[in-house]
């Protein structure tokens, strides 16, 4: 059964309808149809629901309840009070209604068509819905085609169509109130992963995901600590959620006690990926992510990812950016076709003295934290000399030897550099 | 006859409870990485799938230049890379001009932090999808590689063998034991006489582990970088 509320003055009801039934679908301001299935619980009787919406509504409404939302809209619309249209007698309640007052825009036929059947019907001498109901189905249709049809059966109270329930816009964010304030992270772990299974069970059913949440603590101290978490690929498993959430906050711990906890997402579309049979395989996004938040945890963020080199021609200029595996075109990004020589850069590059003897360098020393460079100069090449910035406080300008130096009957190659500003040698690092 | 049948039965009771309690984990076929270095992917085979490879030798021997071409190698055939570099020496300047892809390539500073090296390493084998896995030894001192308890490069073999994953271990001296399924020492010199410019150094790598008498174990191959 369905139920249509009118108001006369043209009010919007629909905020007040949904107090009655998830399921309502809104006709024009001024006009809903809700389905009234399964509020007898409720409400009671289809009758005492009726009289309930009246005795609820603030302004006079006309309430019609009818097997169709179709012939509960004409009821409604056209007849005071409340009505009962009991089922296979819409005819009863609405023949007498003037064919002009048949809402042609219920069964999706457009204005014109529609009013060149209605005239053609008066042509006729049909004057009211009984008498177009009364007429046979097979001449209606040769003379009149399917919309004849369509506009017969609204007339008649017979058309049968399920409500197009516009559902109000889901929010992806839950909170929660504590009752005494959280200084470990244990507890509140419990109350993080309650959030994000209801989070993630609103994403499932809506069959979404979320490439990003944001978390906010509200404070003891009356501050708020608020992180957010962007991932690389849109998930929705609460418990790789959880996880990554419980490190960050480990790696970012709020500043002072928790009174309440915020969480929100942002929907978007899940990932579809098919992967190729000949493609090698990769890590999985959700692990992936979380292999990094522990490496992260435990080495520093700013030690965890990709290099990314600088446009400049400083030397060990570069960058460490975010980790990501984006699935794109091969591309050619060797420089040289064979094996190239390698270098393992010291950082810092270690201070070192040079002996020389007859403009040439013949000793060289350097002590560090973790290793010491020291030995005879058996050969050597250079100098190249660097320079850039000069318009910047941090400048660079140096001249850069390879030196081979030999200690225990072992030659190792090392590249050596001398600051032109301070006059300091350094070693930067070994050919390997 | 009748100890050796209630032995029979025995075992029977046991593995059926216990599953494979008595089944010997043959190795199949071992699939293999390249080099990138034809010389050494002669000498090899490749590197295994599954297994840990160490390369190790003095500094200026060539490791880290056959680093870069395994590196390079792998991330141009879309391997997704990792790099434990438990002192802070990688280049990038030269891993590019090798040909590395850092697209595919994680990189883990480890600061000098062994431990961290070892622990980080752990979570890359456990995350599971890479290809190649490095952890970067070589400017740990042969006296603190040898001080690394051997039930970490279990633990690694144990993890590595059911995944398609080869796990490379750099360092000065050899450090992994009987947990290597291939062991490379490499021994190389500078070329000067190219010319006052030094840009190239030759290696020179020599398998020690497997043993076969098929292979050309126990003599050194010669590359060029």
């Amino acid at each position: 059964m369905f139920a249509c509320i009118h108001a006369s003055t043209g009010d919007s009801l629909r905020e007040f309808a949904y107090g009655f039934s998830p399921m309502v679908e809104e006709i024009g301001r001024g006009t809903v149809v809700i389905d009234v299935e399964g509020c007898e619980l409720l409400f009671g009787s289809p009758y005492q629901l009726a009289n309930e919406v009246v005795r609820r509504a603030e302004t006079a409404v006309n309430v019609a309840i009818a097997a169709n939302p179709d012939a509960a809209i004409h009821a409604a619309t056209h007849l005071k009070g409340i009505t009962f249209v009991s089922p296979g007698e819409e005819l009863t309640c609405l023949g007498n209604f003037p064919i002009d007052q048949l809402d042609y825009s219920l069964v999706n036929v457009e204005k014109k068509i529609a009013d060149q059947i209605l005239e053609t019907l008066r042509l006729w001498g049909i004057r009211t819905f009984a008498d177009f109901a009364a007429l046979p189905i097979t001449g209606v249709s040769e003379r009149l085609g399917q919309e004849g049809i369509k506009l017969q059966q609204l007339a008649a109270g017979k058309t049968e169509r399920h409500l197009q329930v516009k559902q109000p816009p889901p929010v992806f964010a839950n909170s929660i109130e504590l009752d005494h304030a959280l200084t470990e992270l244990e507890p509140l772990s419990f109350i993080f992963a309650r959030l994000l299974h209801q989070l993630c069970a609103a994403l499932n059913a809506y069959a979404l995901a979320t490439n990003e949440l944001s978390v906010s603590l509200q404070l003891d101290n009356q501050t708020t600590h608020e992180r957010k978490l962007s991932l690389p690929h849109p998930m929705r498993d609460h418990k790789v959620f959880l996880k990554l959430l419980l490190l960050d906050t480990e790696m970012h711990p709020p500043a002072a006690a928790v009174k309440s906890v915020s969480i929100a997402c942002e929907p978007v579309k899940p990932r579809v990926l098919q992967n190729g049979l000949f493609v090698p395989l990769a890590p999985a996004p959700d692990k992936l992510e979380l292999t990094l938040a522990r490496l992260a945890k435990l080495v520093g963020e700013q030690n965890v990812g990709s290099p990314e080199l600088l446009d400049t021609h400083r030397p060990d200029a570069f960058s460490m950016k975010r980790f990501t595996l984006q699935r794109r075109a091969k591309r050619q990004s060797a420089i040289c076709d064979g094996p190239c020589l390698g270098f393992r850069r010291y950082r810092p590059p270690l201070k070192a003295i040079v002996e020389a003897g007859q403009g040439l360098l013949t000793q060289i020393s350097a002590w560090g934290k973790q290793r010491s460079v020291y030995g005879k100069v058996v050969a050597l090449a250079g100098p190249w000399r660097t320079t850039g910035d000069w318009w910047r406080d941090d400048r660079w300008a140096r001249d850069e030897w390879d030196v081979a130096l030999e200690r225990q009957g072992h030659q190792t190659l090392y590249r050596i550099y001398r600051e032109l500003a301070t006059e300091n040698w350094f070693v930067e690092g070994n050919y390997d | 006859m009748k100890a050796a049948l209630s032995k029979v039965e025995l075992e029977a009771d046991i593995a059926s409870r216990f599953g494979d309690a008595f089944k010997v984990h043959e190795k199949t076929v071992v699939e293999t990485l390249a080099t990138g270095v034809n010389e050494i992917d002669d000498l090899t085979g490749g590197l295994p799938r599954g297994s840990i490879s160490e390369i190790f030798g003095p500094a200026s021997s060539g490791r880290t230049s056959l680093m870069y071409s395994m590196l390079a190698y792998a991330t141009r055939h879309e391997e997704t890379c990792a790099l434990v570099d438990t002192n802070d020496v990688f280049a990038p300047t030269a891993a590019t001009a090798a040909g590395v892809d850092f697209d595919r390539l994680l990189w883990v500073r480890c600061a000098g932090n062994l431990e961290h090296a070892f622990k980080a390493a752990d979570l890359l084998l456990h995350a599971g999808g890479f290809g190649l896995v490095i952890l970067d030894l070589g400017d740990v001192a042969g006296k603190d590689a040898r001080r690394i308890i051997s039930s970490w490069w279990y633990r690694f073999r144990r993890t590595v063998e059911d995944r398609p994953t080869v796990l490379t271990v750099i360092s000065e001296e050899a450090c992994t034991r009987s947990c290597a399924a291939l062991t490379l020492e490499l021994n190389g010199a500078a070329d000067w006489s190219r010319g006052s410019l030094l840009r190239r150094n030759s290696i020179r790598a020599k398998r020690q582990r497997p043993l076969s008498p098929w292979r050309n174990e126990g003599r050194f191959v010669s590359a060029a970088f």
